[in-house]
Order: C-alpha cells, then structure tokens, then sequence
C-alpha cells in the first residue's frame, strides 16, 4: 500500500484493480500453451448400461498401448515413437510429440473387465465397458394395494 | 489458329447446409533427405477417403475431414477433443516431381513423400580433365 496516495482515505481503489490483474493473469495462463493439454485428449460417451471412451492416440498401433481397469479407473498408458530412423536427414518442422504418455480416467460407474472391447479406428481409440450386472440400477414394482 | 471456347457451367450452391465445423491446424512434421522431403501430418479420425491434398506450384495443401464425432444412442458426457476439419497449407523449397508423390493415410497420420524434380537435386560437378 506504500506505493498509493491514499493512506489518509482509509482505503485504496488500485488494491481491487491489482487484485483483478493477477486474478486474470492467473485465468488466462492456462490457455496459452497447448503442450500442456493431457494428453491423450478423451471424450467420454454414456449409454443406457455402457460407456464409450474415445482418445485421439494419432500414429500408436496397438501394440503401443496398455490399457488395464481397476474398479471404476480406466488407465490408458503407452508410448509414441519416431518412425523414422533414416540418417542424413534434415528437420524442417518438428511438432508432433513423442515419449510415454500415461491418463486414468474415472469412470461413473464399475464396469465388467470382462466384457470390455478396444479398438483403433484412424487414430482414434474407442474403448467401450460394459456396466456391471450388479451395480445396474433396478426397477422396484409399486404392488397395488 | 481457332480459338478455343470454353463454356463454364455455373455451378448451383447447393441446398444442403454444411453445419459449421471446426479446422484444426494438425501438428506435422516435415524432414528433407537427398531425394525427397517428407511430410507426416496428425489427423485423427480422418478416414482415408476424407483427405484432399493439392500441389499448385510450390503451395502445399493438405485437408482432412474426420468422420462425425457422435456414437448413436450415446450422449457425451465429457469432451475434450471436438470433431471437425484440418487444413494446412505449406510452401516448399523446392520444385517437386509431381508424378511421383506418394500418400499414406496410417493410424490418423498422413504422410506424404514428395520426391524433389532432378534439376533442384545437389548435383555434383566433376571437373574436365584438360
């Protein structure tokens, strides 16, 4: 506060304004870089007694990936690779990413590890879990009196 | 010399609306080895009949459509990609043998090898024996 003119006043008007410049500063941080975002990025689907996790996993087969569930976590983990070993090369641009990647996703209901289908479609990878048969809702008849 | 007369048919908008889509600058990769430069562009859920690529002089174009991000009976719950359309254009450094290009299209990434034309090629110049 030393740096205001208004001690006598008994408040300082720029105390709101400087508190409203870091509070934006601190908002808008996030969205600057995308190297940040997790990664893989997911979409999440819900059905009836079924849920969809769809991952845009660009360039990694399946052999790349591990996918494991333990109660309600889905955790996809894996790698991406350079493809290219060729010596002699020039880079231009390089903005793909490589390494480990790793994500668990909580999902809203257990679901039956048996039952769980995995698939690669033009880079992306849709994952869909059935709902256990136990934790589906049940419908309760009202006798009639 | 009989001049040639082209009729351009006008061609009809079509009534069909496109609903607005995103385009996405998809992430690429480009290196350049003695023969030809390669492009590796990411382009999830592009299937491979979705993609338009164009070469006009030195301009570089690359497109992709994804298929439509929506599973029938299912309602999305939680989003963090959108689906929509990639577009990207590059201008390269060299002349290119246009008949040789090559595409793949392999798990969401194009690549594309464009072979430089033999008169941008380094070429090696021996020196004449006087």
């Amino acid at each position: 506060m030393a740096l205001s003119e208004f001690p006598r006043l008994g408040f300082d008007p720029f105390v709101e304004l400087r508190r409203m410049q870091s509070e934006m500063n601190r908002l808008f941080s996030g969205f600057s870089a995308t190297a940040t975002r997790d990664f893989p990025p997911i979409n999440i689907w819900l059905g009836e007694n079924s849920v969809v996790v769809t991952a845009e996993l660009p360039g990694v087969t399946h052999d790349d990936v591990n996918l494991s569930l333990q109660e309600d976590v889905l955790t996809l983990a894996g790698k991406r690779e350079p493809e290219t070993q060729e010596q002699n090369l020039s880079w231009q641009r390089r903005e793909r990413a490589y390494g480990t990647f790793s994500r668990a996703v909580q999902l809203p209901f257990r679901v039956d590890p048996e039952k769980v289908q995995a698939r690669f479609n033009n880079g992306v990878l849709e994952i869909e879990l059935q709902r256990l048969e136990a934790d589906r809702p049940k419908k309760i008849e009202i006798r009639v009196a | 010399m009989a001049q040639e007369v082209r009729t351009v048919e006008q061609q009809t908008p079509t009534s069909q609306r496109v609903p607005p889509r995103p385009v996405f600058l998809p992430p690429t990769d480009i290196y350049e080895t003695k023969e030809s430069i390669v492009v590796l562009a990411e382009m999830p859920g592009v299937p491979p009949d979705g993609v338009d690529i164009s070469l006009e002089r030195r301009v570089l174009t690359i497109r992709g459509r994804s298929a439509a991000n929506e599973h029938g009976g299912y309602q999305r719950v939680y989003n963090e990609y959108a689906g929509g359309d990639y577009e990207r254009v590059f201008t390269l450094s060299e002349n290119i043998d246009r008949d040789r290009i090559e595409a793949t299209l392999k798990d969401g990434i194009l690549q594309l090898v464009l072979p430089k034309a033999e008169a941008a090629r380094a070429r090696k110049i021996e020196l004449k024996a006087s």
